[in-house]
This record gives structure tokens, C-alpha cells and sequence, in this order.
């Protein structure tokens, strides 16, 4: 049973457009996918579905063989848990510290009263630390979040959602605000993420290039259709063209 | 076209000025407004000012009476704020677009405070006066009417410019509300809540004067005595301790923000 299975998903945010028409497709445990495509595509609304940050209106999404779409206020928290999510803008609250911003990583597990009273056991401290040491960013962990770089506020995003103990991590537009080094070491912790822990990462990219490098498979995304899926090594000029359109080549001079 | 639109925009300028200055016109015919009248009397005014407005010696002794009820007042400012804040904390959180509960509180949490702040405060203590009647209940009841709409206004914006992103991150992890308000809305805006609350406190510590000359209570009633009894020296007086008080208040809360901001 694939991890992952998106069937027929539609959605639309009001009654004019609909943002994604029915898309299908299935991510195993351990992949790396990348979904590119040109702005207003739906990327963005795509991951949000997986998650139900914006609920699906059409098919189905089958995530670790629970309907997502189906799922009450409790079980939905508890399939969060199971997804991390990174951010375009990090999402941090500002003013904490990096390690309270990777323990809020926590929260799904507790009861409203730990959560609220910030009872964090040692193991899940430890664990915050363990984690800030692999992404290289332990000596800013009594640090204040608006101190650090943009590439290591993203860093303490993905300890965040690295300590849900998640199956699968969702990345929207990950290094879009980084400069190219950052953005090197974002996609090479990400891409070792599921190498190392075997978990599976979907990602969303603007840069096609980091999207061939990094992926396993690629998926293309066009005016709410999927117009590519397939192996990184299978996407040619002409398939770019095809999911871009004339977009392409504004994106390249911007 | 760019000209054009240029050309109109100054026809639009030259336009307004002379509907303005139509209207200052107007509106100085209509009130009987004379302001060459008006600046001649002022030489009289400064003078008469400057005669009678002096802080004398056996004004001092009245001093003690004078700064108890200023006390209160300031005393009534702090509660009435504070309450206020309490209050619009959660009327703020319903307001908000990112840590609203549901439509319906969030309309009325937005009602409540546009309805509760367009009405100036001097306004809450006559129409409180009648219900209430010349006591420290109304001037409280006016102060606090009056920020509660302020403050849900201002906590509202706060709320939704400090912690859009991190609700909807913590939400993704499946944090619980009470989790996402306590550990991320609250302590991302509250600096800037602080500093509207002290902002307040300020504010009222000036309105509480006029409204307590109104509703009978703290300093303000202390000046209409006075001022009713001509005695203008303790005047003078009272206007001095107020203006000092709102100095050091404002000095206070200045370095509050700065620590806290
Ligand atoms: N909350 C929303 N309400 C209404 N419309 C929305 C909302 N979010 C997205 N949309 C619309 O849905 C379409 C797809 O948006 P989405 O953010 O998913 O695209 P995207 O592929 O992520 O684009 P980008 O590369 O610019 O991030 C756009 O036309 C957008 O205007
Ligand atoms: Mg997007």
C-alpha cells in the first residue's frame, strides 16, 4: 500500500475557477518527489490538501490508508502529526527561541494542559537537540528566531517538523527566499532526511534545475492538471516548455 | 494618457482649494467667527492669564487634598484600561482572522468595537450619566466603554499582522487553539499590546480629567470646584499636578516600551 494516494482531487476557493482538476497520483514511503509549475498553478493548495489546511472538495487524498478528507477534528490532529510541514517564510514565531520553536513541534502529542504549560519531557529536549545539532545550528538554540539567517530560520523549520516524527514532510517553496548557498544546504539536508531516516518528502519547487538534481520523481503541475509525472530523468526541454507554457522564460529572467 | 491624468489630478487640487477655502468662508459667516477679532483678544486673554492662573502660597497648602484625588484618578485610568484589555484580549482573538473561532463572534467582536469607539468618551459619560447617575461608577464605566473599543481595535491588528504565519505552521503540526494562542499569538503580539495598553492608560489619565469635570468624580471634580468657586490660584494648581503627572506617566511607559519592545 503506496503511503500516499491522491484520487481525482478537486478543489476550488470559489465558484469561478477551480484550482486543481481532478489530480491523481501515488507517493511510496521513502521517495522524493518534487512538484514544479508556474505561479497560481496550485502547488501551494495541492500540499494543503494533503495536510487539509484548505479542505478538498472533490476525490479523495488516502494518506497512511486514512481518508483525510474524512477525518474529525481529533483523527485529523493526529494525521498532522504524522505530516511536517516547511514553509516559503519559515513560519517561526519571531520572537521565540529557536529551541521553543522546535519543541511547538510537539504539540500534537499533547494534551491541551502540557501543551499550554510547556511540559516538555527530557527525551523530547534532547531530541530538540539532537536534531539543531544535525542541521548544524545547536550553538543558536537560546537564540532569538528573528536573530538568525534566513537559511538558518529554515533550518530550525525543518527541526520542527522533524521532531513530529513524521512519515512524510511536505515543503512549500523551501528555498524561495534563500540565496543559491543556503539554498544548497536547505535541499541537502531535505534530500537527506529520506535517505538517512527514510522519510518521505514532497516538495514543492520553482527552480527546475534543483527540482532535477535533488528528485526521484517530478511532478508537473499546470493550471491545476498534472501535465508531467515521472522519473527527474525523463523530464526534457519539451516537457518543461509543456508544463510552463510561455511562462518559462519570465521565470528565468526574473 | 499619463498626461492627462496628471493634468486632471491638478484640476482636481486646484478644485478642493476652492471648495475649502468656500467653506472656511462659509462656515466663519455662519458662526459669526471674526478672526480679527478673535487675534485682538488674545493680548487680553495672556494677560488675564498671567494675572489671575498663579500658583500662590496658600494654594500649596491645598496640595495634599489635591493629590489624593489625583490619585484616585489615576488609580480609576489604570483599572478601567486594564479591565478593558482584559476583555479585548479575547474580543481581539475573535476578531482576528487568523485565531477566530467562527464568523458569527468574529462580526460581533468587530461591532463591539467600532460601535463602543466612534462614540467619543465624552459622549459615554453624559449617556452613562443618565443611567448611572454623578458617581465613580460612571467615570469608570465611560473610561472603560470607551478603550474597550480602542484596545479589541488595536489587538485585533497586532494579532493579525504579528502571528499570521505561526498559526498556520502550528496548526500544521496539530497543535491544539489553546496551544497555538498561549505559545504563539500571545507571546508574538504582546509587546505591541502592552504598548497600546500603556497607550491607554495615557489617554485616559487626560479624558478621565474632562470626564470626571462631567460625572462629578477625581480631579476633574476637584477643578469644576474650583473653577466654579473662582478661586483660579488652586486652578492653576490642579491643571500643574495633572500636567506633571501625565509628564511622568508617559516617562514611565517610554521606558517600559523600551524594555519590553
Ligand atoms: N485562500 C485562497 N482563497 C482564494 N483563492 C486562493 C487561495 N489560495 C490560493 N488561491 C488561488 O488559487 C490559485 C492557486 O494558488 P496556489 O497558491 O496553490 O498556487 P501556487 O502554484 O502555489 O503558486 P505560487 O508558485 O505563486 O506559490 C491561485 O489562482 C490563487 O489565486
Ligand atoms: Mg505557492
Amino acid at each position: 500500500m503506496s503511503l500516499l494516494q491522491v484520487e481525482g482531487l478537486g478543489k476550488s476557493y470559489n465558484l469561478e475557477t477551480k484550482v486543481l482538476k481532478d489530480v491523481n497520483f501515488t507517493v511510496e514511503t521513502g521517495e522524493f518527489v518534487s512538484v514544479i509549475g508556474p505561479s497560481g498553478a496550485g502547488k501551494s493548495t495541492l500540499l494543503r490538501c494533503i495536510n487539509r489546511m484548505v479542505e478538498i472538495n472533490e476525490g479523495k487524498v488516502i494518506f497512511n490508508n486514512l481518508d483525510v478528507g474524512s477525518l474529525k477534528k481529533k483523527d485529523l490532529r493526529k494525521l498532522r502529526t504524522d505530516i511536517g510541514m516547511v514553509f516559503q517564510h519559515y513560519n517561526l514565531v519571531p520572537r521565540l527561541t529557536v529551541i521553543e520553536n522546535v519543541l511547538h513541534g510537539r504539540f500534537g502529542y499533547k494534551t491541551t494542559l502540557q501543551g499550554v504549560l510547556g511540559r516538555f519531557s527530557e527525551e523530547e529536549k534532547e531530541q530538540a537537540f539532537f536534531l539543531l545539532q544535525k542541521l548544524g545550528i545547536e550553538e543558536h538554540a537560546y537564540k532569538r528566531c528573528d536573530q538568525l539567517s534566513g537559511g538558518q530560520q529554515q533550518r530550525v523549520g525543518i527541526c520542527r517538523a522533524l521532531i513530529q516524527d513524521p512519515k512524510l514532510i511536505l515543503c512549500d517553496e523551501p528555498i524561495a527566499s534563500l540565496d543559491p548557498n543556503s539554498s544548497k544546504v536547505i535541499m541537502d539536508h531535505l534530500k537527506s532526511i529520506t535517505n538517512d531516516l527514510g522519510i518521505t518528502c514532497l516538495v514543492n519547487l520553482h527552480q527546475v534545475e534543483v527540482a532535477q538534481d535533488y528528485s526521484d520523481r517530478i511532478i508537473g503541475l499546470r493550471k491545476g492538471e498534472i501535465v508531467f509525472d515521472g522519473k527527474s530523468a525523463l523530464l526534457r526541454e519539451e516537457q518543461i516548455n509543456h508544463i510552463y507554457g510561455t511562462e518559462r522564460r519570465e521565470l528565468i529572467t526574473v | 494618457m499619463n498626461e492627462k491624468a496628471m493634468r486632471k489630478s491638478r484640476w482636481i487640487t486646484t478644485v478642493s482649494l476652492i471648495i475649502i477655502i468656500g467653506i472656511t468662508y462659509l462656515s466663519a459667516v455662519i458662526t459669526e467667527f471674526n478672526f480679527i477679532d478673535s487675534v485682538a483678544t488674545l493680548p487680553k486673554a495672556l494677560s488675564w492669564i498671567f494675572a489671575n492662573l498663579w500658583i500662590t502660597q496658600e494654594t500649596w497648602e491645598r496640595l495634599p487634598a489635591i493629590l489624593g484625588k489625583l490619585n484616585e484618578t489615576i488609580f480609576m485610568s489604570i483599572a478601567a484600561t486594564t479591565l478593558a484589555a482584559i476583555i479585548s484580549l479575547f474580543l481581539g482573538l475573535m476578531g482576528s482572522k487568523t485565531t477566530k473561532v467562527n464568523n458569527v463572534f468574529s462580526v460581533l467582536a468587530r461591532l463591539i468595537a467600532s460601535f463602543s469607539r466612534n462614540i467619543p468618551v465624552v459622549a459615554w459619560s453624559l449617556i452613562l450619566l443618565i443611567s448611572f447617575g454623578q458617581n465613580s461608577l460612571t467615570g469608570f464605566l465611560a473610561l472603560f466603554v470607551g478603550t474597550l473599543g480602542f484596545l479589541t481595535r488595536a489587538f485585533i491588528e497586532s494579532i493579525d499582522e504579528a502571528s499570521q504565519s505561526a498559526v498556520e505552521a502550528l496548526q500544521a503540526t496539530g497543535a491544539t487553539y489553546a496551544h497555538i494562542v498561549n505559545k504563539a499569538v500571545i507571546p508574538q503580539s504582546l509587546p505591541q499590546m502592552l504598548s497600546w495598553i500603556l497607550f491607554m492608560i495615557e489617554t485616559n489619565i487626560r479624558s478621565a480629567t474632562l470626564v470626571g469635570i462631567l460625572t462629578g468624580t477625581g480631579i476633574g471634580y476637584t477643578f469644576d470646584l474650583y473653577y466654579k468657586s473662582l478661586n483660579y490660584n488652586a486652578v492653576a494648581l490642579v491643571t500643574f499636578t495633572i500636567v506633571i503627572a501625565v509628564i511622568i506617566i508617559e516617562l514611565i511607559s517610554n521606558r517600559i516600551r523600551k524594555v519590553i519592545l
